[in-house]
């Protein structure tokens, strides 16, 4: 089932993030180290203003780290501040992100917004399509394929996101508050996509959470506090 | 995948409307553009149908287009004399306004100098030329009239007997030709009453003189209808044509050389037409004209601007999951080429529609229209730099 699971999908090696300096100087992440191997999915816990957004958009490679160093894969990516890589490309191509919010582009339909994520890859249009369509399939909303986003339930929007997340597939997957926005049911039915997804593709999952229903679905659990983070489990 | 046309289709109703918008403006800017050919082609047109060689004036004066020039109707006799001229005609033009039904009618009369002239050269769309040296006249469409129609002008009633079409002064009042007697007629109709009036005051004037009292049959010959109470015939202009092969520049020179007129070739009456009268109009239109573009420029600049505001959240998330900055700045481009294009042919076709009730000619020549695509295309594409600039400066992280 999880045939690589020994293989980083992540290293983050004492990565600090301070915003200011002097009087005014904010630590939101001190010395944080953790692995994330591929096919493994783990939760990460913690009060708001803990730290885990700022964790989740470092590792990310939206928001550097001050200090640290973040591999994804067998590349070093971040080295402190300075990005080892072209950052935009590398997420393109590595990287992807589910949120809160589905935020799909409000313009394209469900197929042309995981479409989109690929041709941005450089696949060719007719192949991107294909790809798209059967994650859309893979996920249970191929029948919703050509409905824009304001035509989809909250859950559909999100399995869609989720498509979009997995359309180039990344070796890591992150995910902020993936089931905010959804009932207990829904949410339950993209944490066990999430699963899913790590065990049958490899790639390796951080699921940022405060819903205490879904931790089984985690190989391993963290918990940030005051900028800092501790296997909980 | 074309982002610009997706978003289009998405907000369909909106970004036609903000078209039609577009479009009303680049009409008034290829109206103003229009009118400013207009007036230029109306100002020409009849230097251009009358097709003279030279324009003999009053001395040192720039001809009846630029000021009021008066010559003896007999010039044109002293000028058939000068070798290599080939025909020589009196030129009389005046406008003049009366009422009909109620509105102002102005009129530019023009004197054909009959028989010579019947107007065999005036581009008559219904009717003939004149067939009489008296009581006919050539109107243009724009006065109003139909073939037939009788106008009572002074002391006479003039019948239509042809119609042209597009035939107007530099005012952009129609032009109506008549015999050059008739044409006279109406410039110096005088009242009986003036006539009798301009008798006892000339009289008067010959009792004071010493010759009125040593020639009393003087003072009853100033009374009597023998002495013709006003001066003789003055015309505007006499315009010559000259024998074929025949030195220009050589018959001016001779003509030059009399003390009481002045000599200017067509190009100098065009030159003196649009460096005079018609100047202060032209350049205001086009100083007009060049606000309208800037106006534009920046309510697009605004538009495309609010649009990209409008889809902020989706850029960051573009840029989050990797687009590069080519596709963004694409979707912006193509939305202000498709928002410039679009408004430019709703432009020229509302034009189309519009323009022909404009009280005066509006020429749109498919130069200007060139001329203005390119600036439409210049102006949608500096009006994005706003837009893209504001796309460019979106962080990812704004997702979140």
């Amino acid at each position: 089932m999880i045939e690589n699971i020994h293989e980083c999908a992540i290293e983050a090696s004492n990565i600090s993030k301070i915003y200011g300096s002097g009087n005014t100087e904010v630590k939101a992440m001190l010395n944080v180290s953790f692995t994330i191997a591929k096919g493994e999915v783990v939760g990460l816990l913690g009060p708001s203003g803990a730290g885990k957004s700022t964790l989740l958009t470092a590792i990310g490679l939206i928001n550097p780290p001050t200090s640290g160093q973040i591999r994804i894969g067998k590349d070093l990516v971040m080295d402190g501040p300075l990005a080892m890589v072209d950052v935009r490309k590398f997420r393109r191509k590595h990287i992807g992100y589910v949120f809160q919010k589905a935020n799909l582009i409000p313009f394209l339909t469900a197929l042309e917004n995981v479409q989109i994520a690929l041709e941005i890859n450089d696949v060719h249009h007719k192949d991107a399509r294909i790809r798209a369509m059967e994650l859309l399939k893979y996920l249970g909303v191929g029948d919703r394929k050509d409905n824009l986003p304001h035509m989809l339930s909250g859950g559909q929007q999100q399995r869609v996101a989720v498509a979009r997340a997995l359309a180039n597939k990344p070796s890591l997957i992150l995910a902020d508050e993936p089931t905010a926005a959804l009932d207990s049911f829904r949410g339950r039915q993209v944490m066990e996509l999430f699963q899913k997804v790590a065990h049958e593709q490899g790639a390796g999952v951080l699921v940022v959470t405060h819903d205490h229903r879904s931790l089984d679905v985690f190989d391993r659990t963290f918990e940030m506090e005051d900028g800092t983070l501790m296997l909980k489990s | 995948m074309n982002l610009a046309i997706r978003d289009i289709r998405h907000s369909l109703p909106r970004f036609l409307l903000t078209a039609i918008g577009i479009g009303m403006l680049l009409m008034i800017v290829m109206g103003m553009s229009g009118i400013y050919r207009g007036l230029i082609e109306d100002a020409l047109l009849l230097v251009d149908k009358i097709g003279a060689d030279l324009w003999i004036v009053q001395h040192n004066t720039r001809g009846p287009f630029a000021e009021i020039s008066r010559i003896p109707l007999k010039t044109e006799d002293r000028l058939c004399a000068v070798p290599g001229v080939k025909s020589a005609r009196a030129f009389v033009s005046h406008t003049i306004q009366r009422e009909r039904n109620g509105k102002p009618l102005r009129i530019v009369v023009q004197g054909l100098s009959w028989p010579e002239d019947k107007g065999e050269w005036i581009p008559i769309t219904n009717g003939r030329c004149l067939s009489a040296g008296h009581f006919e006249m050539i109107a243009d469409q724009s006065l109003g009239f139909n073939l037939g129609d009788q106008l009572p002008l002074g002391k006479n009633i003039y019948t239509i007997v042809g119609l042209t079409r597009g035939m107007v002064g530099q005012g952009g009042d129609g032009l109506a030709f008549f015999s050059l007697r008739d044409a006279i007629a109406i410039q110096f109709d005088t009242s009986g009453e003036a006539i009798r009036l301009e008798r006892d005051a000339r009289r008067s004037r010959a009792i004071q003189q010493d010759i009125g009292n040593t020639q009393p049959e003087l003072l009853n010959r100033a009374a009597s209808q023998n002495i013709p109470a006003l001066a003789g015939p003055m015309v505007s202009a006499v315009i010559i044509r000259t024998e074929q092969g025949a030195d220009i520049d050589k018959v001016a020179e001779t003509i030059s050389g009399w003390k009481d007129v002045s000599v200017h070739t067509a190009d100098n009456q065009k030159s003196l037409l649009l460096k005079g009268s018609v100047d202060k109009a032209r350049r205001q239109i086009g100083l007009f004209r060049a606000l309208l573009v800037i106006i534009s420029a920046i309510i697009m600049s605004l538009i495309l601007y609010t649009l990209t505001l409008d889809k902020i959240h989706d850029i960051a998330m573009l840029k989050l999951i990797g687009a590069r900055n080519s596709l963004i700045l694409g979707l912006i481009l193509q939305q202000a080429i498709i928002l410039g294009g679009l408004g430019y042919i709703l432009a020229f076709y509302l034009g189309k529609w519009i323009f022909p009730l404009f009280p005066r000619r509006v020429i749109v020549t498919g130069n200007d229209l060139v001329w203005l695509a390119v600036i439409v295309l210049a102006i949608s594409v500096l009006s994005s730099l706003l837009g893209i600039w504001k796309a460019m400066s979106v962080q990812p992280n704004e997702v979140l």
